[in-house]
């Protein structure tokens, strides 16, 4: 535990990457295997869930600290995080546990879970006894099922990569799907030699990076590759030993939320993994998002729901073939493997030799192995211009914008510049008005950073959006201090505040909403800039977002 | 209560100048120009210009002169030396805060109040150590008013700076320590291992450092950078810079430089990383909440009145905790400048413009009290 906390604050003390990179090699080269396994663990981002009811444990420190209730309320509202609160006032133990970080997990933490309240207190309580102040707020951060650790998957990745001189590719491969944190587990992912036999495992995902330049700057068009950028749960789909798998891009195996894609799957031959987009999919059209977001939301999936919301799988990329991993290959060949199983036409089984010519006049283009494995269509264009204007019809045909893919480019691992790029077209916008504000989290608890934005209606405002990002600290810390001073009341953690600050804000789309006052819902709402220009009684009405609503 | 109340004479009111006591005709640390006030000590919020004459504690002459301009009215007494001020008995003894800091102890008709200013218990180096200074009422500063805010005995943070400043020298890098100009700044000298390396100055910390020498106190050596030649390396020095250097064109020449930030609002994770800083010392001249308490219990004060900071909690808690308290609203600060260096721009204006209005106005202040000679606080 001294170990891995010395790590954490290492972390959270440095921006820079190299000092971050180098305090995970120092701990990894250090750390008992079983430690490291869980280090990993919580270094990319998995946590036990929550063992403890905050409310509960926030009694047990008030009695501990001997505090009214209001006063830990006063601290928490300058701290902004519970377990750090709970850290910060705990009379000092004087004591530092040299016990691992392992025992502490798997000793005394996972075994609060399902028991006795008194028992629960009773082993908290002798926790913060042998911890120290940065100790107690780790732990603490375990109780309340919110640690996080500042570094991304990609760093801990090359982290662990530059430690133990294993390609990044193999080691991301490796931490992808469900693993149990076990010193077997921390063997294979450092091991030297590739025998992974998880038929289950997905591939790291490749992710493009925003596009904002002239499209001219990417050469020759003819070396690109465009297809329409789709809203929708990216995905894998796998297919191996007679089983098959489902995986989102966040590593949850989705598989059981889409049952006809499995059905669908079993035509699909085994070694074959997809890289797509699962849509909702009604006779020729993708169904707004939030169709399926409704699909996702339910329990259990009825017969309606089943047949009101259909899903298909839009296939963008081919990265496994009778159980090969193709991701080396150039795109262009890779789609063509990709079209040919999705027509139901066998690949050769050195997917290498295959030459692109043999295909597309071999096949029928009707024919197809399940109407709900699609292949992304690519948009033929011979010019950028014409390509751009294809994109501005992106939104009838409800679709983001455009990617923008090198046809030479190889399949890589994560959040990449260069030959992936998403080309999305620009958001709606609204000029609201700042309404209602709440402390922020993390790096901005303590500053009213979390806004509520309202429209005309009437002579009222209507709440419209919630909005958290888009300012810079600077235009964050002018309008918490406009927040304090302009308070006309606060509800709980919510001040309501005059409405006089007008922000643009930008969202990639609209739709009727009955849970929502205003009746409508904005998707992915953002600032996009503070229009310290406009007075309040100039922001937008609601009657111009219901106009949006019915142009769709 | 309100009986007592008012059977009690108010020895200090709050005014829109400031807190005054009728009794002497002067101020304490107010933030409207008049013609007489006590200086608790000489950072920006306590002490202002344009005021007629000044008193304060002798070791803070110098660092007062250097704040105001050369030339004004500044009386200075020993601590613990009474003076007779109109129909008030007025001592001056150590805060504990800064160099010259000083509590306000002023007794009238066998009632003793006494005006904190800001102060801190723990001994250290550039400083006379707090005195603690029985009375029936305490006006006190509570800056770090909430449990949350305790600090470890400072031997332990100048040794995380050292280790700090030690590692960055072995990896061929400069260190970058941020804390206010007055008072931390040579609190850190004196308390740091100096023979790691060269400690170089911001221009601000250079200036209040030589007025601490002259002061008498005692201080490793340290080199003002603008006075360095073209092309010294930093690598392995230590460089000493108020707050608002941060993320200032001045801070290039150093090369690869780590940068911490020395304050009490670096025990909050969140002020930490908003900072941007590599590393937060909690470092405070200000009392912590369990000094607060300790403090205020031990004055033995009936009642005690809240000037800044966490007031209104401090105020319940004291209430809650069988102590009568209130709060008066001032315009001190504490240590929210070091909190917000660039935020600072509405109260710079605001300065700014209280010292226009005041250069306009002393001359009819100066008519008004030409007349009649303004007496000197010392006979």
């Amino acid at each position: 535990m001294k170990a891995f906390t010395d790590l954490y604050t290492a972390l959270d003390e440095t921006t820079k990457t190299n000092e971050k990179i180098n305090a995970m090699k120092e701990y990894f080269l250090s750390a008992d295997p079983q430690d490291a396994a869980w280090a990993v663990y919580f270094l990319t981002g998995r946590k036990p869930k929550q063992l403890i009811q905050i409310p509960k444990l926030v009694a047990l420190a008030i009695a501990v600290a001997d505090l009214p209730e209001w006063m830990f309320a006063e601290s928490y509202d300058a701290v902004g995080d519970i377990a750090e609160t709970i850290a910060l006032l705990l009379p000092e133990s004087g004591n530092t546990s040299q016990l691992s970080l392992s025992y502490w997990v798997e000793q005394r933490l996972l075994t609060l879970r399902g028991v006795a309240d008194h028992i629960q207190f009773e082993n908290v309580l002798r926790a913060w006894l042998e911890l120290n102040e940065s100790q107690r707020y780790i732990w603490n951060k375990l109780l309340t099922g919110a640690f996080r650790v500042g570094v991304s998957q990609q760093l801990v990745i090359r982290a662990l990569s530059t430690t133990f001189g294993i390609d990044p590719a193999v080691i991301a491969h490796r931490l992808m799907g469900t693993w149990e944190p076990t010193k077997e587990f921390f063997a294979r992912l450092t091991a030297g030699e590739t025998a992974d036999s998880d038929v289950s495992r997905p591939y790291p995902f490749y992710l493009a990076y925003p596009f904002e330049a002239q499209p001219e700057t990417l050469g020759d068009i003819s070396d690109w590759q465009a297809e329409w950028k789709w809203d929708g749960i990216r995905s894998q789909l796998i297919k191996r030993d007679g089983q098959t798998f489902i995986w989102s891009r966040g590593q949850e195996l989705i598989s059981d939320r889409f049952p006809e894609l499995l059905e669908a799957a079993t035509a699909l031959p085994n070694g074959t993994v997809i890289d797509g987009e699962i849509l909702p999919w009604k006779e020729a059209n993708v169904l707004p998002f939030s169709q399926l977001q409704l699909r996702i939301g339910r329990k259990t999936l009825s017969k309606k729901i089943l047949e009101d919301v259909p899903v298909i799988i839009m296939a963008y990329d081919l990265l496994e073939v009778e159980g090969e991993d193709i991701r080396s290959l150039p795109l262009g060949r890779r789609r063509h493997l990709l079209e040919r199983i999705l027509r139901g036409l066998s690949c050769s089984a050195d997917p290498r030799q295959l030459k692109v010519t043999e295909f597309d006049t071999s096949a029928p283009s009707c024919l197809r192995l399940s109407s709900r494995l699609r292949i992304s269509p690519t948009v033929e264009s011979e010019t950028w211009a014409q390509l751009a204007a294809a994109r501005e019809t992106s939104r009838t045909l409800n679709v983001e914008g455009l990617m923008l893919k090198r046809l030479v480019s190889a399949y890589k691992v994560g959040r990449q510049r260069g030959d992936w790029w998403k080309w999305k077209i620009n958001p709606f916008t609204v000029d609201a008005v700042l309404i209602y504000a709440q402390r922020g989290s993390g790096k901005r608890a303590s500053l009213y950073s979390d806004y509520t934005f309202g429209v005309w209606n009437n002579n009222v405002l209507v709440p419209i959006a919630k909005a958290y990002s888009g300012l810079t600290d600077e235009e964050i810390r002018r309008v918490d201090s406009f927040v304090r001073g302009n308070t006309m009341e606060k509800f709980g953690p919510v001040r309501t505040v005059r409405p006089q600050l007008v922000f643009e804000l930008a969202f990639e789309g609209i739709q009727k909403s009955s849970r929502h006052k205003s009746g409508i819902a904005l998707r992915f709402p953002r600032m996009l800039r503070w229009r310290s220009d406009k007075p309040a009684g100039e922001a937008d009405s609601l009657e111009n977002l219901r106009a949006l609503l019915q142009n769709r | 209560m309100c009986c007592i109340t008012k059977g009690v004479n108010e020895i200090v009111k709050l005014t829109e100048n400031g807190l005054y006591c009728q009794s002497g005709d002067f101020y304490i640390d107010p933030w409207r120009p008049v013609h007489r006030a006590i200086i608790t000590h000489a950072h920006s919020d306590h002490a202002r210009h344009g005021n007629l004459r000044y008193l304060a504690a002798t070791p803070g002459e110098r660092l007062l002169r250097a704040r105001l301009t050369p030339d004004c009215s500044i009386e200075t007494v020993a601590y613990g030396q009474s003076l007779k001020i109109g129909d008030a008995l007025v001592s001056l003894h150590p805060a504990g805060h800064v160099l010259g800091s000083a509590q306000v102890r002023i007794e009238v008709d066998g009632q003793v109040w006494v005006v904190s200013g800001d102060y801190k218990i723990e001994p250290e180096k550039t400083c006379a150590p707090f005195q603690l200074v029985p009375c029936h009422t305490f006006i006190t500063e509570s800056t770090f008013g909430l449990p949350i805010y305790r600090w470890h005995a400072q031997e332990e943070v100048f040794e995380e700076i050292n280790k700090w400043w030690r590692a960055n020298k072995e990896s061929g890098k400069a260190s970058l320590l941020f804390g206010y100009a007055l008072g931390k700044s040579q609190r850190i000298l004196s308390g740091i291992d100096s023979s790691i390396g060269p400690i170089y100055t911001h221009g601000a910390v250079e200036k209040i450092t030589a007025q601490y020498r002259e002061s008498g106190i005692a201080l490793p050596e340290t080199t003002y950078v603008s006075l360095l030649p073209k092309g010294t390396k930093f690598s392995g020095s230590l460089i000493l810079a108020p707050p608002s250097a941060q993320a200032t064109p001045w801070t290039r020449i150093f090369g690869t430089a780590s940068t911490a930030f020395a304050s009490g609002w670096m025990r909050i994770r969140g002020t930490r990383r908003r900072k941007s800083v590599d590393r937060g010392f909690v470092l405070s001249d200000h009392a912590d909440w369990p000094a607060l308490i300790c403090v205020i219990r031990a004055t033995g004060a009936n009642h005690v009145i809240v000037t800044h900071g966490y007031a209104a909690e401090m105020v319940r808690w004291l209430n809650e905790h069988g102590i009568r308290a209130s709060a008066f609203s001032t315009q001190f600060a504490g240590e929210l400048e070091e909190l917000q260096p660039s935020g600072d721009d509405e109260r710079e204006a605001a300065l700014a413009q209280a010292e226009q209005t005041l250069k306009q106005s002393q001359t009819s202040t100066l008519q008004l009290f030409g007349a009649q000679e303004v007496p000197r606080f010392l006979p």
